[in-house]
């Protein structure tokens, strides 16, 4: 099976500060990748350079088989690469069906049609009772939701979620569980950048590990669980 | 919803028949002076208001379209008509040339580029001597009637024009709002990297948006220099005339269809208000008052008086201000 | 073009340039400590020049000797449109920051023509008229003077803010505000007291200039728009940066204005900001 997204030595300097170094692997169609790592590890940074935010210093990025190495966010999005934000980037004076309108006016310029598709994207979300409240006063997981479902109006192939289940409950976690679930069932791939384990270990199918920039493991999550790199870099940063 | 049209439509009306009931001529001209205010106004909304790119430099739209339509006049004999259109084309292409560098800045370093940009045309202009630099242009009158855009007898067909040219700006700026570019527009001033993560390309966009405001900016200049007969740098391109037109929104409410036209109204009575008490803007008490003004929206109302109204409307239903969007 | 000619024109930039960098030194102080631009910088400087013009026409104190109760009157006056203004902006809206900095600044300029009308005034005959022959060069001393003075207070500026504990706090807060406030330090003192100091350094530069520079108004119109220039030249938010980009503006002014023509001054210099601005954001020593 082609890879839907390869990342081939990519490496990020900041000045003289290496955020990434040499990082490799590939995503495959509806895939779910988890991608951790203790902090500074620079797996925001890794996710920054494939959804086109940073170009990265060296190394390649090829997503459905074109290179993309460097394109720019909005390029990302038409080809087909959604993102959300780690600290919430809502349009906070927009509805939240206004929100993903925005997204989903990108294939489509008819606002009746691009509506009719933000509210589906909102119900795939569970957010439809709230389509008509403006952003700023939605909850914190609401607006994270939302942002998934901004995400999802693109119609992606592939979606990468920054950190979507920090400061949740666990009944939230299982909730945005169950909502990466039925995005797989829907053909996206997903890369995920997570801190809760409980989050992403029961979902991804690989898990990618970073530790000062590089790769330092990559297996399903019970071969990454029990690898003895990883486990000393958690060990190391307590 | 019905009661959305009505309001507007009886606006227009009362418009249209106002100077069988206001027939003083300085009357009259004040209600000009106002409406020709709100389209300056309305055209700055589009991109301060909307796509949220603050500019203090719109007098260089302004003073490009004066200035083009006249010297198209007074060198090739062109009609103010077609020559508006001509201003308002060149600037675009000027708004064009300075946006696109221009709008990688972000904030107030955006903001003070605008106030470089108008001052260095000012300054050029101002040295000029092909173009009148400082003693200015002064427009034919002999030829009058509709087809020489010159009435001198009677103010009433300036009304009438500037009442059109309002509406046009105002319908332009009504037709982006409800289009996707209003969504765009709005993605881009709340949140632009939001906005590309989405695939909405910044730059593109907001040039759309100065095209428009430029255009429409320089159409006022036209028929500010076809009414007054006389034009120069520092009527036309002064930072305090840009000051003026992005207060109108400011004051009414930035982002709304008429608080512009609300904006310029307040304005425009404050100036002369204070003429008549006080004689003449030379004593300052004019910028006192915007000073004031400007301020007491700044830190209470920065949605401006359109959005104190909605804010205790929504407070008289019963429901908290800002929980369902209007649109 | 002789070289004395050249050396002359350079020296008086240089001197300009020295007042020009004080102006900025108090407004990318402003802006360092707390991301705000204080669009009514220039009327700052306007206040300082009509303080030391009304102390020297109506009591006969020379500039020179009014100039510490003009710093501290508007340190005070600074201290005080921080406390009333801008202490309720500061998580507004950064459009609502603009329009309130803006709206003081038309508030001054209206209160001070109303106030002493519009008309130009000059402190004539004070203590530091007169010229300075050196070779075949000629300055004149209000201008050496000032140039001395814009250099001495900036050098304070430089002392307070590197030398001592208060100074240590303000960079503090410049630097990361939460930090600052973890560690003890006073925010609402902190960016009082930078608003002081800013406006005293507008006012300070202003009764310098008040002695051979006309008092009016809008006087601070065209400075504030050059002092954007010196910061945005210097790097926003840094003080050493905004010492010697004053006097790299001050310098591009006079000659440019020699070699094209004075009335073109001040668009080569807006120029010069949007050239620094578009091809190099951070400016010469400016946060990234």
């Amino acid at each position: 099976m082609s890879a839907l997204l390869e990342v081939q030595g990519l490496g990020k300097r900041f000045g003289g500060l290496v955020a990434n170094l040499d990082i490799t692997f590939a995503i495959a169609p509806a895939q779910i990748i988890g991608l951790i790592g203790p902090n500074g590890a620079g797996k925001t940074t890794l996710f920054n350079c494939i959804a086109g935010f940073y170009p990265p210093s060296e190394g390649h990025i090829i997503f459905d088989g074109r290179e993309v190495t460097g394109a720019a966010p909005d390029k990302m999005a038409m080809l087909g690469v959604a993102r959300t934000f780690q600290l919430v980037r809502t349009f906070s004076t927009m509805s939240a069906l206004e929100n993903v309108t925005v997204a989903t006016l990108l294939h489509d310029k008819r606002l009746s049609i691009a509506r009719e598709r933000a509210m589906q994207a909102l119900e795939f979300c569970g957010l439809s009772r709230r389509a008509s409240v403006v952003a700023a006063n939605l909850t914190v997981a609401e607006q994270r939701r939302l942002e998934v479902a901004r995400a999802l109006g693109l119609e992606p192939k592939l979606l990468l979620l920054d950190e979507m289940m920090a400061g949740l409950n666990p009944a939230e976690v299982q909730e945005a569980v169950a909502l990466v679930g039925r995005i797989q069932s829907r053909g996206i791939a997903c890369l995920i950048v997570e801190h809760v384990m409980e989050g992403i270990m029961p979902i991804a199918d690989q898990i990618v590990v970073l530790d000062y920039g590089r790769k330092i493991a990559q297996g399903t999550p019970a071969e990454v669980r029990q690898d003895p790199a990883v486990i000393a870099a958690y060990l190391g940063e307590a | 919803m019905i009661k959305r049209i009505n309001p507007f439509l009886v606006v227009f009306a009362a418009a249209c028949a106002a100077p069988l009931v206001v027939t003083n001529p300085s009357h009259q001209n004040f209600l000009i002076l106002v409406m020709m205010s709100a389209q300056l106004g309305v055209a700055w909304n589009i991109l301060g208001g909307y796509a949220g790119q603050v500019s203090f430099g719109h007098a260089a739209f302004f003073g490009i379209g004066a200035y083009t339509s006249t010297l198209l006049l007074i060198q090739f004999g062109v009609s103010p008509w077609i020559g508006m259109v001509a201003g308002g084309t060149v600037a675009m292409i000027f708004a064009l040339l300075i946006g696109w560098p221009c709008f990688k800045l972000k904030g107030h370093y955006f903001a003070i580029a605008t106030i470089a940009v108008a001052e260095i045309l000012q300054v050029v202009f101002t040295n000029w001597t092909s173009v009148g630099s400082a003693v200015g242009l002064s427009l034919p009158m002999q030829q009058e009637g509709l087809k020489a855009f010159v009435f001198n007898a009677s103010k009433l067909p300036y009304y009438y024009i500037a009442l059109g040219l309002l509406i046009g700006t105002v319908l332009a700026a009504r037709t982006i709002e409800r289009s996707f570019l209003g969504h765009y527009f709005r993605a881009i001033k709340d949140e632009p990297e939001a906005a590309r993560s989405v695939g909405v390309n910044l730059t593109r966009y907001k040039l759309v948006a100065i095209s428009v405001s430029s255009f429409l900016t320089a159409a006022g200049g036209t028929l500010y220099a076809q009414k007054e007969l006389f034009i120069d740098p520092a009527s036309v391109m002064a930072t305090s005339l840009s000051v003026k037109i992005a207060l109108a929104s400011i004051l009414g409410g930035v982002g709304s269809l008429f608080g512009p036209v609300i904006g310029a109204g307040i304005l425009t009575s404050i100036e002369e208000v204070t003429r008549q008490i006080f004689g003449g803007s030379g004593r300052g008490t004019d910028l006192i008052l915007y000073g004031l003004i400007i301020l007491v929206v700044a830190v209470y109302y920065p949605n401006g008086i359109v959005g104190g109204i909605k804010a205790w409307g929504e407070r008289l239903a019963g429901r908290e201000p800002g929980s369902e969007s209007g649109r | 073009m002789s070289v004395e000619i050249l050396l002359q024109t350079l020296l008086s930039g240089v001197l300009i340039g020295l007042v020009y960098a004080l102006v900025a030194v108090g407004l990318t102080l402003i802006f360092g400590v707390m991301d705000i631009v204080n669009f009514a910088h220039g009327e700052f400087l306007m206040l300082g020049m009509y303080a030391s013009f009304w102390l020297f026409a109506l009591y006969a104190l020379d500039p020179i000797f009014t100039l510490p109760f003009t710093a501290l009157l508007l340190f005070a006056v600074g201290a005080a449109v921080y406390q009333t203004v801008i202490r309720r902006i500061i998580h507004a809206s950064m459009l609502a920051q603009i329009f309130s900095t803006f709206g003081l600044m038309v508030l001054f300029r209206g209160l001070a023509q109303f106030l002493w009308k519009p008309d130009f005034r000059s402190v004539e005959n004070s203590l530091v008229s007169g010229t300075v022959t050196l070779g075949a060069l000629q300055f004149g001393l209000p201008q050496i003077v000032a140039g001395a003075g814009a250099i001495g207070a900036t050098l304070f500026i430089w002392w307070f803010l590197n030398r001592t504990r208060v100074g240590a706090a303000l960079e503090a807060t410049a630097a990361d505000r939460e930090a600052a406030q973890l560690m003890g330090i006073p925010t609402q003192r902190m960016f009082t007291l930078a608003w002081g100091i800013g406006a005293a350094c507008a006012g300070v530069a202003g009764a310098l200039l008040s002695t051979f520079y006309p008092v009016f108004p809008e006087v601070g119109a065209n400075f504030v728009l050059i002092a954007f220039v010196v910061v945005a030249l210097g790097g926003f938010g840094s003080v050493t940066g905004a010492f010697f980009a004053g006097i790299i503006v001050g310098v591009v002014e006079v000659v440019g204005g020699f070699l094209i023509g004075p009335q073109l001054k001040l668009a080569l210099v807006l120029f010069l900001y949007l050239l620094v601005v578009l091809l190099r954001p951070q400016g010469l020593l400016g946060r990234a």
